[in-house]
């Protein structure tokens, strides 16, 4: 029964479990639950990679109504890649929450802050397993709600008004989304992604698919946070607790990038997008200037986790530009890129909550001489910013070296320019914090690292940067099995 | 074009661009959340208006009747609803939560204040 | 044990070491310098073991893990290789003698860390050395550059941290700029980056192409400082003298200029460069190189800053002997990489040395230290010489044959730098050794002193002697390094 379900149960688990959490007193135990579902459900996306890392494309009518009326759950190697990541993230990210939620908010909510997270999770999940246009529209909305939640639950003033700009432009995207599938359905009469991609065909010269495309991408660019639609993330990432910064960081805008890659290439085709619409002149101008642009003002940040915020965006505009370049190896790029991107802001974000949970902020010069006070914190740090910059054996290089041979194989010599320019600023902005922390004086020597339970789960993450650094056979062979089935060239 | 027998259509993009306008121009943060749930209704209003079949009866089963409404988008719309609901209401419990902490639901006198605090 | 297997433990070696040293023995200062010494012989001793396996003519292979879909982390060995990585290696063993008098003559802090993190550079220079393709030298090349950044920054004032922001942004920026970009493109265009003999690229490359591509290579490796990358060499002056004797006199700048020598043979094949007449713009950069470097040497006042400046203009010698593409200069250039670092690590060694007892690092001191320091200024001396390229030392030899290889094309404009180079490199070199031994001290030291700590003296007395017998024994290299342009001679 397990097996049979076993496409559905990530989603379901945790949204029933957030119910329970409610209910549970406050404590520890809403934690612990919460955590063993995060590994539960890393369990089942394991699995269900693996059937996918096959060739295999599952597919679960929910309700067990047939799909395209029913909503079907349809797993390829594209969200099984994904499924992995967050199922990772969340795995490593929930038992961190623990001690630093504690430090930073207190325990008398915790039922009601891991109800959220719970819900967060089930979200995005949801996101990455349906195979219905609506359904994601509903999965997306669960998920941003839950993290505007988290978002406010930050303990700085500053924190509310962060949600609430979030939540204005993350609504205004998601309704520009529900617009954009509006449309399609008047034009096609269907809603399951597969019935689109095969209807879309020979709707494609009119105003309204044009139209409902632009829609769509829009609503999406904005969840993505592409510039210049960027300006929630840097107070959200910075105000929102430890945990939910690199729970955000590492999947939320990367299932918002999936969607869109799922849109441009799977539904509407990649022919539609590059060929009847001019994506890549969208895509292309707006990732480099704001690659560069937001690794220019990450320059500038005196405050570690607004600085990593900023980073953030400049990374997307790596995987914005591996998808505008509709090659099936920059497809591929783009999609290796989220899921090491995702490895490596988790870790840093976690690496930046431990480091906050003894320093107390992540002001610059509060930092001096910190590493040598928090030696193993740090250098997690230090490896996590390495990956960030893009060195050998890190995930980081193995992204980059995808996208400048996507790059070189069709000629955009300017791209490869701007991708190892990103890397340099990228070293200028790491570099400044390693040279606070290690080659400063601070005020006392004395050792202060970081409590186990945080370093643990900061650690597997930085380490799994350095493993799928090395062996890369599971994420590139997910990344080109997607980009193939995806159909990456118009 | 018959611009009257697609009224429905010019309201919901007449209403989609006030409240989109609102959402943008004000700095008031609770009115900034009545034209996002005025934007959202003017999809709503699009989906219901896609669902229309001319001459098509109210989508229940009866006797003697062959076509009916398309009853998929006002489901579509039932949950986009609440969606909606959801949203709102968690926006104005962040502008009570906003006023309490800041003591003003006006964007530009919050700036100031944490402007103030660097 | 077989070849492969000592290949394998050369390379694993320097890390071990690294880890005994964190693990067990960061509090026991005895310890801890024993062990360093212990893996530096080590790795010589496996080393050795590779060399004598290839001399048999042992195929020696290793292969780690495949990174992505046919390209690998896989090491091979091939003359030059084993001579770089002897060189290292055998000059490791030195500089941790002479670093235990340094940095205990001067009580340098965080010595574990100066200790661990040149273990880990010289890991990675094993790493460059037995490289079998561009992917493997270029991560290793990364793992350098990293792990030199802490031995710069050592002292931590804002001097050190400044001269180590340099350091790292040019070495960085050149390899994520240039070189990656270039491997990426070798990549798309020979579908392989192994390296072998004769090169990899398609013969019909336009060769416009092929130039931009060597440029991206030459300016890539900026780690053999040719003009304009070559300010970190300088910056990094700010390091204890060991890192800059070891680590910027040989393996860090020796990687940039084997780098460049691997490529020019095994990616791009002499024979196919040879047919490329715009390939002349690269000597021409490094022929300018060495002449603006000598003259900028001329005028410094830093012995250190002064060596380094020399070691910007030795370095291009490499470079312009290997783009001159006949069988001496190549030979020459192999030659000259070890002439240089013999020569080159004795100076920095003395330089240090007058640190340590006399606290002076500018030119101007010097004036009748040879009388309290006569063996460290005797090295010094012959150090020089060698940098001049005069007989009875090493730089003769692998002058001598660059210049043979540039009459093989009867190439004026090299052999006009050569000439042009060793008047300046005596115009520098020779007014420091005059006034160190012939001159009166202007005034006597506050504390008399004399030699400085033994450790050092040895070391030095040790490269000095180096220099001097590769001048009168260099068949064997010579011998090992004709393989290169196959057996010519």
């Amino acid at each position: 029964m397990i097996a049979h379900n076993l496409v559905a149960l990530p989603v379901v688990l945790p949204l029933l479990a957030a119910a329970v959490a409610v209910l549970l007193p406050p404590g520890r135990k809403p934690w612990l639950l919460a955590t063993g579902i995060a590994w539960l459900v890393f369990a089942a996306s394991l699995a269900l990679a693996l059937r996918a890392l096959g060739g295999e494309v599952l597919s679960y009518p929910m309700g067990g109504w047939e799909p395209p009326w029913g909503i079907e759950y349809r797993l390829d190697a594209a969200n099984a890649l994904l499924m992995v990541l967050i199922g990772a993230v969340a795995a490593a990210v929930f038992p961190f929450a623990g001690p630093s939620v504690k430090r930073e908010l207190g325990e008398e909510k915790s039922p009601l802050f891991y109800a959220a997270l719970l819900l967060f999770l089930a979200g995005q999940l949801g996101i990455a397993v349906t195979g219905d246009a609506f359904n994601v529209f509903v999965f997306l909305e669960i998920s941003s709600l839950a993290s505007y939640t988290l978002v406010a639950s930050g303990k700085d003033r500053k924190a509310l008004t962060a949600a609430f700009s979030y939540l204005i432009i993350g609504t205004v995207g998601a309704t520009f989304y529900l617009i954009g599938i509006g449309l399609l359905y008047a034009l096609t009469g269907t809603l399951n992604m597969a019935d689109l991609a095969a209807r879309i065909p020979e709707v494609a010269e009119t105003r309204a698919a044009h139209t409902a495309f632009a829609f769509i991408v829009v609503g999406l660019c904005m969840k993505i946070a592409l510039f210049p639609l960027h300006l929630w993330l840097p107070n959200a990432y910075t105000y929102a607790p430890s945990a939910v910064t690199a729970l955000l960081a590492a999947s939320s805008t990367k299932v918002a990038v999936y969607l869109l890659i799922r849109f441009v290439y799977g539904i509407f085709g990649a022919d539609f997008s590059y060929r009847e619409m001019p994506l890549a002149w969208l895509l292309i101008p707006l990732a480099v200037v704001g690659l560069l642009s937001t690794s220019l003002v990450a320059i500038g940040q005196n405050k570690v986790k607004r600085m990593l915020a900023y980073s953030s965006v400049a990374q997307i505009g790596y995987m914005v530009l591996g998808i505008g370049m509709a090659s099936s190896l920059g497809l591929a790029a783009a999609l290796l890129h989220v899921f090491n991107h995702a490895l490596m802001k988790g870790a840093l974000f976690m690496a930046l909550g431990a480091l906050v949970y003894r320093v107390g902020t992540s002001r610059l010069h509060q930092w001096r001489g910190i590493g040598r006070r928090m030696p193993w914190t740090m250098a997690a740090f230090v490896a996590a910013g390495l990956s960030l910059i893009g060195v050998p054996l890190t995930v980081g290089f193995v992204s980059k070296w995808y996208l400048v041979l996507a790059a070189i194989e069709l000629g955009f010599w300017p791209i490869v320019a701007v991708i190892v320019i990103g890397s340099l600023l990228a070293v200028i902005y790491i570099g400044r914090v390693i040279e606070v922390a290690w080659f400063e004086k601070g005020e006392s020597d004395e050792r202060c690292e970081a409590p186990l339970s945080l370093l643990i789960p900061t650690w597997v993450l930085v380490i799994a940067n350095f493993w799928f650094g090395i062996d890369t056979r599971l994420t590139v062979g997910l990344a080109e099995l997607a980009a193939q089935s995806l159909g990456g060239t118009p | 074009m018959n611009l009257l027998g697609h009224y429905n259509y010019i309201v919901v993009v007449v209403l989609m661009m006030l409240g989109f306008y609102t959402v943008i121009a004000r700095d008031n943060l609770v009115k900034k959340l009545i034209g996002l749930g005025i934007f959202q209704v003017s999809v709503f209003m699009l989906y219901i208006s896609i669902g229309y079949v001319s001459g098509g009866s109210v989508p229940i089963l009866t006797e003697g009747v062959t076509l009916y409404s398309n009853p998929l988008p006002h489901v579509l719309i039932l949950t986009a609803i609440v969606v909606g609901v959801a949203t709102l209401a968690l926006g104005l419990a962040l502008v009570v939560r906003i006023r309490e902490a800041f003591g003003t639901v006006e964007e530009d006198e919050i700036r100031l204040k944490e402007d103030a605090e660097g | 044990m077989s070849g492969a297997s000592w290949l394998q433990a050369a390379l694993a070696i320097p890390y071990l070491g690294a880890l005994l040293i964190i693990a067990v023995l960061s509090r026991h200062p005895n310890l801890r310098e024993s062990a360093s010494l212990l893996t530096s012989g080590a790795l010589f001793a496996s080393v050795l073991m590779v060399l004598l396996a290839f001399l048999r003519g042992e195929p020696i292979e290793a292969r780690l893990i495949e990174l992505f879909p046919g390209l690998s982390i896989a090491f091979h060995t091939e003359p030059l290789s084993i001579l770089f990585a002897l060189l290292a290696s055998g000059l490791w063993i030195v500089t941790s003698v002479y670093s235990i008098g340094y940095m205990r003559g001067l009580n340098e802090k965080h010595q574990t860390r100066f200790y661990v993190c040149f273990a880990i550079s010289l890991g990675a220079a094993m790493g460059i050395a037995f490289a079998a393709n561009l992917l493997t030298l270029f991560i290793f090349y990364e793992v350098l550059t990293l792990a030199t950044y802490p031995l710069v920054a050592h002292k931590e004032n804002e001097e050190a941290r400044m001269g180590a922001r340099v350091y790292l942004m040019i070495l960085i920026t050149t390899s994520f700029v240039f070189l990656l970009p270039a491997i990426v493109w070798t990549y798309a265009l020979a579908g392989t980056l192994d390296f072998r003999l004769g090169g990899i690229l398609p013969r019909d490359l336009d060769p416009l192409i092929t130039v931009l591509l060597l440029a991206l290579f030459v300016l890539g490796a900026a780690k053999a400082a040719v003009m304009p990358v070559h300010r970190w060499l300088p910056a990094a002056m700010v390091a204890p003298t060991p890192v800059s004797a070891l680590l910027h006199a040989v393996a860090v700048v020796k990687a940039g200029v084997f780098a460049i020598v691997k490529v020019v043979l095994y990616v791009f094949g002499t024979e196919m460069l040879g047919q490329v007449p715009a390939e002349r713009m690269l000597v021409y950069l490094a022929g300018f190189t060495i002449v603006a470097a000598s003259l900028v040497a001329l005028r410094q006042s830093n012995i250190k800053r002064m060596l380094a400046y020399s070691t910007v203009g030795q370095l291009s010698y490499v470079v312009l002997a290997t783009l001159v593409l006949t069988s001496f200069s190549e030979i020459g250039a192999a030659l000259h990489i070890i002439a240089h670092a013999f020569g080159k690590i004795t100076l920095f060694f003395t330089a240090g040395a007058i640190y340590v007892a006399s606290k002076k690092t500018e030119l101007s001191q010097l004036r009748g230290i040879g009388r309290r320091m006569p063996i460290t200024m005797t090295a010094f001396a012959i150090g020089a010489l060698s940098m001049i390229g005069v007989p009875p030392t090493a730089g003769f030899v692998s002058k001598w044959y660059i210049i043979a290889g540039a009459f093989q094309l009867d190439d004026y404009f090299v052999l006009t730098v050569l000439a042009l180079s060793t008047g300046l490199n005596a115009a520098y070199f020779l007014p420091v050794i005059f006034r160190a031994f012939f001159r009166e001290e202007d005034q006597p030291p506050a504390k008399p002193h004399g030699e400085a700590p033994w450790p050092m003296v040895a070391a030095l007395s040790t490269t000095a002697l180096l220099t001097l017998l590769f001048f009168f024994y260099n068949g064997p290299v010579v011998e090992l390094e004709s393989g290169l342009v196959g057996k010519s001679r």
